[in-house]
Parts: C-alpha cells; sequence; structure tokens
C-alpha cells in the first residue's frame, strides 16, 4: 500500500511559514494607499421590517463622508451571496441593498467617508422608518401556514431547476429514496426515531472579513479581498454591479482563516460601488460583532434519524428527515442540507434508505458553508442514533459499527441519487482505513474499560463515533495550475486554488517538485489572482489536494515531457530516448547511459539556444468520485453530577486520508477540526432575544475554546492509498470537526445515562436531563 | 500631541490623537504584524510587549505610553534568521493561517522571559489569551515548549 516518495509524504516545512511568523505584511489589511475611504453598514434593527422611508440628507452633509447607498441609490439585482460554481446551486433572493430588511444585522445603508469614525458618526444621522413586520424564528413555524411570508419579492429565483418555494418560506427541498423504506423498517426487530437538533455557531477565523478595493492605472477595479473563492468573487461582484468582468481583479493574498465563511461574497458588492462612485480605494472590515451577526453562520438543523435494525445487528432501514434554517438568506441552502444525507448515509451499509430534506428561511442571522457543511449536524443524530441502535440489541457500539461500515470496493445507492443541486455520481469506496482507524482509537482509549471517577460523585464514561466525507464535488469542481520554468532550474506554480491558511500551497508545491524530480524550495507558488492565475473554483469541498493538487500533477507532467524534449535537442542526450528519461535531483537523467543535464542548462538552452521556447504548461482537472477519507473519533469524559459539567479527559482522532501529501500539514488539519469540533459541543452558542437580536457577539459571551481548556487530544494519519488520488491523496480538513459533538454526547451517556439530543452540552442542560432522568 | 515611543529597540516620535489606541498606531507606524482581530481584547492577536509584558495593545491608549518600551514580533527575529520560538513554530506546525502567530509568540516569548524552562500548564495558561481557530493548539504548545528546551542548550 505504501509507496516510496521523495518530496510528497513528507513534512516539509510551510512556503510561507517564516514570512508568517516574522509577522510580514501579507494580509489584506496590510497596505496603506493614500487616500482610503472606509466604509460602515448601517443595520436593521428589526428582525423583519419594510423600509417605508429612509433619509441620508444630514448625514450625507457631514463633513467627510463622500457617498452613502441604499436601496433608492443602488441598483436592485438579484444574487446569491453563496461562492459556488456558476449557475449556483443558491437562490438569488439577495440584493445588494434591500427595501425589505430580513433580520437584524441586514443592510441598510452604506457610509462612505474618510475615516471609521466619521462614517459611524454620519450612520446615526441617517433617518429611517420602519414599517415592522411579524417575524418568524423557527424553521418548524417558517413553514407552517399562515407565517409571515420572509421572500415575497416577485423577483427572487433559483437559476437552478430544483424546488424553491419562497411562497411558503421553502428555500429548498430534496427527497430521495432507495429500496422500500416504510417496509424495511416496519419489519425490522429493533426500531429507533429520534430527533437531533443542531444550533446557531460561527466560524470565527481570527481575521474578520475584509476588502479592499481601488482603481487601477488603467481604471479597472482591483479588489484584494479575504476569500476562499477568488474566482466567484469576481464573477459575482460583476453580476451585482454591472462592470464586466475583464474591468474586474481579485487578488487573494494570505488569509487569516475561513472555514467556510469567506466562500461568501460578502462585501466585495459595496466595495466596488464605493470605488466606482469615488474614484478613491476603499475598504470595509468588519468588526467582531459584525462578524457575528451580520456574515455567516452554521446551518442549525433539526435531524430526525428512523433506524430498523435485526436483532443480529443487520442494519434494515435508514430514514433521515433534516429542516435546516437558512436564516434570511438562501445561501448555501440547498447544498448543506443535501449534504447532511449525502455524506452521512453511505457510511453504512444498507439497502433501504430515505433521504428527506427541507430548508426554510427565517427571519434568523445568514447560514452559509462550514467545515462539516451539514455532515457535522447529520453525524450529530446518525452516530447517537447508531449507539442506541446498538444498545437496544444488546450489542458493543463499536462491534455494531464495525458490523455495518461500508468497505473498500463497496458503493451506497445515496452516492448515486443525491449530489449537489441534481442527481450525485455513482461511486465505489476504494481506498478505506476506517476499520484501522477504529482498531487504533479502541487502544488509545481503552474502549471497554470503565475508569474510576476522580471524586465520588463524578461519572466516567466513553463514546464514539465513525465518520466520513468527501473530497471535492464530482463533475462539477474544477481546478487548475499553470508551471514555468526559470533559468535557475525553478518553476512558478500559479493557482487560482486558495490557500487560506491550510497550507495548500506548500502541499500542492509539494506535488508538483515530486513530479519534477526536484524540490518545494525550487517551487515558487503563487495563490490567486484572477488576473495571473488559471480558475480554479476555489476552497471548499475538501477539493484543493485531491482536486487541485490532481491538476498539479499533470501540469508537472507536460512540463517533463517538455524538458524530456528539449533534453533530447541537446548534444549529451540525442541518442537516448525519452522512455529512458527520468527527473532527479533537478537533472535529466538517462536510465541506460550515465549522463546528465542541469535543469539550469535545460531552460537555457530552451530560451536562448534553439528552437527557443518557454518551458511552460497548464493542465485542468475534474474528477469523477468524492473518495471519502475516514476516521473514528474516541472520547472519554467525566461528568460532575453535582453540577452537570462535562470535563474531556481524553480525544482520540486518527484520520485515513490516503497519503498524507504533508503528515504535519494533515495532522494540524486534524487538530484544528477536532478542536473547533468540541468547541461546538461544549460551549459555543448564539443567544437571542425575542425580538431576534443576537446578545453575545464577543468572545467574551461566546466562547471558543483556548489552550487551557484542551484535553488530552491524540491524532494518528492512517496510511492508505487512493488510486484515484494525486499520489493516492484524499481529503483531510473537514472531516474531523463531525465527530465531537456525537462522540461526546455518547460518552455522556455512558457516563450518566442521558441522552442530550440538543448542543452545547452545557452544565446546566446535562444536569437538568439527569434530574429528569431521576423523576 | 507628541508621543516618544521606543518601538522594537528604535526611538519613534509619533504625533497621535489623545484617543489613539496603541494598536493603530502601531500599525500606522508600519508594524503590520500587531493584527486587529476584536478590538475588545478578547482574541490576542494584537498582543506586543509593554515593557517586557505581554498585552493586547487594543486595550491601551497609546498616549499612556509614553516613553514606554514596546516590541512586536519584527523584533523577535527574521525570516532568514528566525527567533528559536519562530522556528519552532514553523517546524512543529504551529503556524497554519499565520494571523494569530504574532501575538501568541510574543506571550509565549513572555514567558519564557520570565521562566526559561516552564511546563506545559504554564505554557497553557500564558497562551490563554491567544485564541487561534486553525491548529487546535496542540502544535504551538509543542512548538514553545521545544523552543525552551532549544534555547536553554
Amino acid at each position: 500500500m505504501s509507496k516510496k516518495f521523495k518530496v510528497v509524504k513528507t513534512s516539509v516545512e510551510k512556503v510561507d511559514g517564516y514570512s508568517l511568523v516574522a509577522g510580514r505584511g501579507v494580509f489584506v489589511d496590510d497596505i496603506d494607499l493614500p487616500g482610503m475611504l472606509q466604509i460602515k453598514m448601517l443595520t436593521s434593527p428589526h428582525a423583519h421590517a419594510v423600509i417605508k422611508s429612509i433619509n441620508i440628507k444630514k448625514a450625507e452633509a457631514l463633513e467627510g463622508v463622500h457617498t452613502i447607498m441604499t436601496h433608492e441609490n443602488v441598483p436592485r439585482i438579484p444574487h446569491t451571496t453563496a461562492g459556488q460554481g456558476f449557475p449556483e446551486p443558491s437562490p438569488y433572493d439577495t440584493y445588494t441593498f434591500r427595501r425589505k430588511v430580513r433580520f437584524v444585522g441586514d443592510r441598510v445603508a452604506a457610509v462612505v467617508a474618510e475615516t471609521e469614525e466619521i462614517a459611524e458618526e454620519a450612520m446615526k444621522l441617517i433617518e429611517v422608518e420602519y414599517d415592522v413586520l411579524p417575524a418568524v424564528f423557527d424553521p418548524k413555524d417558517a413553514i407552517k401556514e399562515g407565517a409571515p411570508i420572509i421572500h415575497d419579492e416577485e423577483d427572487c429565483y433559483i437559476p437552478i431547476p430544483v424546488a424553491y418555494e419562497p411562497e411558503r418560506n421553502l428555500c429548498a427541498h430534496v427527497d430521495v429514496e432507495a429500496g422500500d423504506f416504510d417496509k424495511a423498517y416496519a419489519e425490522s426487530d429493533v426500531q429507533v426515531d429520534r430527533e437531533y437538533y443542531s444550533h446557531y455557531a460561527q466560524h470565527c477565523p481570527m481575521e474578520p472579513h475584509i476588502c479592499i478595493g481601488y482603481p487601477d492605472e488603467n481604471d479597472r477595479l482591483v479588489l484584494r479581498v479575504s476569500t476562499q473563492v477568488p474566482f466567484h468573487s469576481r464573477r459575482i461582484t460583476a453580476q451585482c454591479t454591472g462592470i464586466p468582468i475583464r474591468k474586474i481583479r481579485v487578488i487573494k493574498p494570505r488569509i487569516g482563516g475561513g472555514f467556510g465563511t469567506k466562500q461568501e461574497v460578502l462585501l466585495e458588492d459595496v466595495v466596488a460601488f464605493a470605488v466606482m462612485r469615488t474614484g478613491r480605494p476603499v475598504r470595509w472590515a468588519l468588526t467582531r460583532k459584525e462578524e457575528f451577526i451580520s456574515s455567516r453562520t452554521r446551518h442549525p438543523q433539526y435531524v430526525n434519524i428512523k433506524i430498523g435494525a435485526n436483532k443480529d445487528g443487520k442494519i434494515n432501514a435508514m430514514e433521515m428527515k433534516v429542516l435546516s434554517n437558512t436564516g434570511a438568506y438562501g445561501s448555501h441552502a440547498l447544498t448543506v442540507m443535501s449534504n447532511c444525507g449525502s455524506k452521512v448515509l453511505p457510511l453504512y451499509r444498507c439497502k433501504n434508505i430515505r433521504f428527506w430534506g427541507d430548508t426554510a428561511y427565517t427571519n434568523m442571522p445568514v447560514a452559509g458553508a462550514y467545515r462539516g457543511y451539514g455532515a457535522t449536524q447529520a453525524a450529530f443524530a446518525m452516530e447517537c442514533v447508531i449507539s442506541e441502535v446498538a444498545q437496544k440489541i444488546g450489542m458493543d457500539t463499536v462491534e455494531f459499527r464495525k458490523m455495518n461500515h461500508i468497505k473498500s470496493g463497496e458503493g451506497s445507492p445515496i452516492f448515486e441519487k443525491l449530489g449537489e443541486g441534481k442527481e450525485g455520481v455513482p461511486q465505489t469506496i476504494g481506498s478505506c482505513g476506517l476499520a484501522e482507524c477504529i482498531e487504533w482509537g479502541e487502544k488509545e482509549i481503552e474502549w471497554g474499560k470503565k475508569n474510576p471517577p476522580s471524586e465520588p460523585h463524578k461519572r466516567r464514561g466513553k463514546g464514539v463515533a465513525i465518520l466520513m466525507q468527501g473530497s471535492s464535488v464530482p463533475e462539477i469542481d474544477m481546478g487548475s495550475a499553470f508551471i514555468k520554468m526559470n533559468e535557475d532550474g525553478s518553476f512558478n506554480l500559479l493557482m487560482g486554488a486558495t490557500d487560506l491558511g491550510t497550507g495548500s500551497d506548500t502541499v500542492l508545491s509539494q506535488i508538483a517538485a515530486e513530479v519534477l524530480g526536484t524540490t518545494e524550495k525550487f517551487i515558487i507558488p503563487y495563490s490567486s489572482d484572477t488576473d495571473f492565475t488559471p480558475f480554479d473554483v476555489g476552497a471548499y469541498a475538501s477539493s484543493t489536494t485531491y482536486l487541485t493538487g490532481s491538476a498539479v500533477l499533470k501540469t508537472a507532467e507536460k512540463v517533463k515531457e517538455q524538458i524530456f524534449g528539449v533534453a533530447q535537442n541537446m548534444g549529451p542526450f540525442k541518442d537516448c530516448s525519452v522512455d529512458e528519461m527520468y527527473l532527479e535531483d533537478a537533472q535529466v537523467k538517462c536510465k541506460t547511459c550515465d549522463k546528465t543535464i542541469s535543469f539550469s542548462d535545460i531552460c537555457n538552452f530552451a530560451m536562448y539556444a534553439k528552437d527557443q521556447f518557454q518551458i511552460a504548461a497548464c493542465e485542468s482537472h475534474i474528477t469523477h468520485k468524492s473518495p471519502p477519507p475516514f476516521t473514528a473519533h474516541f472520547v472519554e469524559v467525566e461528568v460532575d453530577t453535582m453540577t452537570g459539567k462535562v470535563d474531556l479527559l481524553k480525544y482520540v482522532a486518527p484520520v485515513d486520508c490516503g497519503t498524507p501529501i504533508n503528515p504535519i500539514l494533515a495532522d494540524g488539519q486534524t487538530q484544528g477540526a477536532v478542536v473547533n469540533g468540541i468547541s461546538f459541543a461544549l460551549t459555543e452558542e448564539y443567544f437571542f432575544n425575542e425580538k431576534g437580536v443576537m446578545l453575545n457577539p464577543d468572545f467574551n459571551n461566546y466562547k471558543i475554546l483556548s489552550t487551557v481548556d484542551m484535553p488530552e487530544l491524540k491524532t494518528t494519519l492512517i496510511d492508505t492509498y487512493e488510486e484515484t488520488g494525486p499520489f493516492g491523496a484524499k481529503s483531510v480538513s473537514e472531516i474531523s470537526i463531525n465527530g465531537a459533538l456525537p462522540a461526546i454526547a455518547n460518552a455522556i451517556y455512558d457516563a450518566v445515562g442521558v441522552r442530550i439530543n440538543n448542543g452545547p452540552f452545557t452544565p446546566e442542560k446535562v444536569y437538568m436531563a439527569m434530574k429528569e432522568l431521576k423523576k | 500631541m507628541e508621543l516618544k515611543l521606543n518601538i522594537n529597540d528604535k526611538l519613534h516620535v509619533l504625533d497621535i490623537e489623545p484617543g489613539d489606541l496603541l494598536v493603530d498606531v502601531l500599525r500606522k507606524s508600519g508594524y503590520k504584524s500587531v493584527k486587529i482581530g476584536c478590538r475588545e481584547g478578547t482574541c490576542g492577536t494584537c498582543t506586543i510587549l509593554l515593557n517586557g509584558n505581554a498585552v493586547n495593545s487594543c486595550l491601551v491608549f497609546a498616549a499612556d505610553c509614553e516613553g514606554a518600551s514596546i516590541h512586536s514580533v519584527e523584533s523577535l527575529g527574521t525570516m532568514a534568521e528566525p527567533h528559536p520560538l519562530q522556528e519552532a513554530f514553523v517546524k512543529h506546525g504551529a503556524t497554519q493561517c499565520g494571523y494569530c502567530n504574532p501575538g501568541s509568540l510574543l506571550s509565549a516569548k513572555a514567558l519564557l522571559n520570565e521562566k526559561p524552562d516552564p511546563t506545559e500548564e504554564e505554557v497553557k495558561e500564558a497562551l490563554d489569551g491567544n485564541l487561534c481557530r486553525c491548529t487546535g493548539y496542540v502544535k504551538r504548545i509543542e512548538a514553545i515548549l521545544a523552543a525552551s528546551k532549544k534555547m536553554r542548550s
């Protein structure tokens, strides 16, 4: 299974590492442009209201204010902020500015001024009269007859042929069935039917959203954006503003984290209009509060699971019903909901499967893409119910999983039936290290061994969850790369793929170096700039290593062929055939003779000697599979029966991501995802008042884990080889965020016998559940 | 008003407004390593050393710092000659997006100045105010312990 590599599968130093730790000014905000103006956004204090009138005269008169934009003076163009491929599987229900506001935090007016302070002063002078409408906050209420209709405008639509019924707040719907669920469920020995709820959460990248725009020397619009999707950003900005694509350039410098919230075209339209109106550089940076309230969140979801199984442990029937809350706008509404089924249901062998998904509009903060993308929410419900089924049968919960989980060479009807806005792509599992993950995890956590508590009033318990994700969206997403050779034997590697801290520039450089027989130090990666780098859908759907990695591999192969061709034109290799040549140590070598030519000589010959040309190539790649990475999470908790407080003692997360191109970076992805998942499961929570106002938009009151909160965390990479991936690689970035909710919930049950069906597992919630159990 | 600051061992005479925050003054003076993540003292990305102590520069009025000695991460080391802490962050995979790195490196520096041989618990406590959403902290803690070991040898 293991193959020998030179650069791949080694933990080379991150190519941008020293620049980042030296504090070089590499982020969007680290440039000073003369005369730069600032944007501040006045937002809605109401969850649902029509703007009756808006008066900006006094605000405009304030010294230092350059322009103010509202729905009255900016074109109304329906679009989606979801940075997805075109046409997007998300409804065009958003306008740069709206007549009607749909959640507390919705855009009302943008002030462009000399300073942020002046803009804030001006905001106070804007007079807005609202006609307040009844609001609806829960998706269950939103789809009831008679609920206030949130998108009652005539011009919203979804650009692909799928269900969309805004007249009843139904933003998306999908239902598919394989086999006969009802019959199989009815005939099963054991039946479990449970509803789980996943709560609101925010991505919390350390760098909030930011965009700086300016006109270049030819009056083209340059946008420097903290984005995961530079090409979608350019396209959607063009759509909203009417500026042709050829007159927009989007630059993605280093990005301070994204996790999905920067797969959103959130600021660019307003900045573009501001630059057009003023002719000046303009900056818009969200505050942390705005990041919580007005950017994007995870889709809160009710997930109902029904599982029917036989006494011998075989699963007969599985049903997943999802009711997803997209908030006021439908960004990723359909695809996050679909992903609940497509990334969770195939994990278990079963012939009779039904998936039913609805996404509702509500007057709540807007959800979007968030690492895990529906699988997080669905795995919570599924993995808790799987444990409950096993317990009902009287089987060990790990043994039950071993017996039923998908294995190499097997498929699932769900792969074919459930895609992103259309049918899926049939596939059978190639590499699968899930059994090894389970084995490693069992050993690490000492599964089956009950440890005594540290104090008499505490109880210990262990829990498990197994997971899969995908690697890219098959037959939809495309990545490409461009490589050119330089005289010193180095190569420029230009990619639209966006390294947002993930390390993809490093990983993709390693792939290029492996093919080209050089080291990553001789690869100069650059991502991304829509003027210079070839198209890539961007960093999402766990795609970059698998998808763009394959594009880089193909491009490097092409360059390699050109190098061989040049070598044949040069004296020493005249009589050598291409079949005998290979690249090693930045040289062309021959298997049969002992001659070598250095890359430097090759490039100099190609550029200056004979039949001159630039050694360069550009290749693209789409995938026909989305091979899942696998993991098994194990956790031990200690629950204080007097307070309900849950302490994590140990968390174990082995992951099969195929070949880890850079093991230390792959491991870092796993650890980061696990800790984000734990944080979501234990402490992160949005609090709202009865008017839909979020009450805790800051890190003091929205608690994300810090160093002192860390449990003992053990991770490892389980070696497999995915034949369809570049050098055997699959994805790694998302999967490990999905385990904490179910694994911890299962451990709490093991410790104190209560099943908590909604996060976060706060002391209060656990305590009340224990109290309820005693009754 | 005029403000004298010793930034990274170099005297600066700056023209500031009385209400200016230290973070903004530093960034305006070209020290872009000092990051903004919350402006309310909760994320730690703007951490600098103020007279040797790690503080959130978004909570400090610049005007209160007359004559103070300030160190940003630019003073630690360069790309070519990194400080052992910076080197350890790269080698141990403690840098992902890197946005929290300058602040966390300075908190680590302040700790090691005081305790050259900290325990894991002491590292965790010293870095508690420096949030990171990318790494899950494991590699950061490993890196700091490794750097402290290297600096002692």
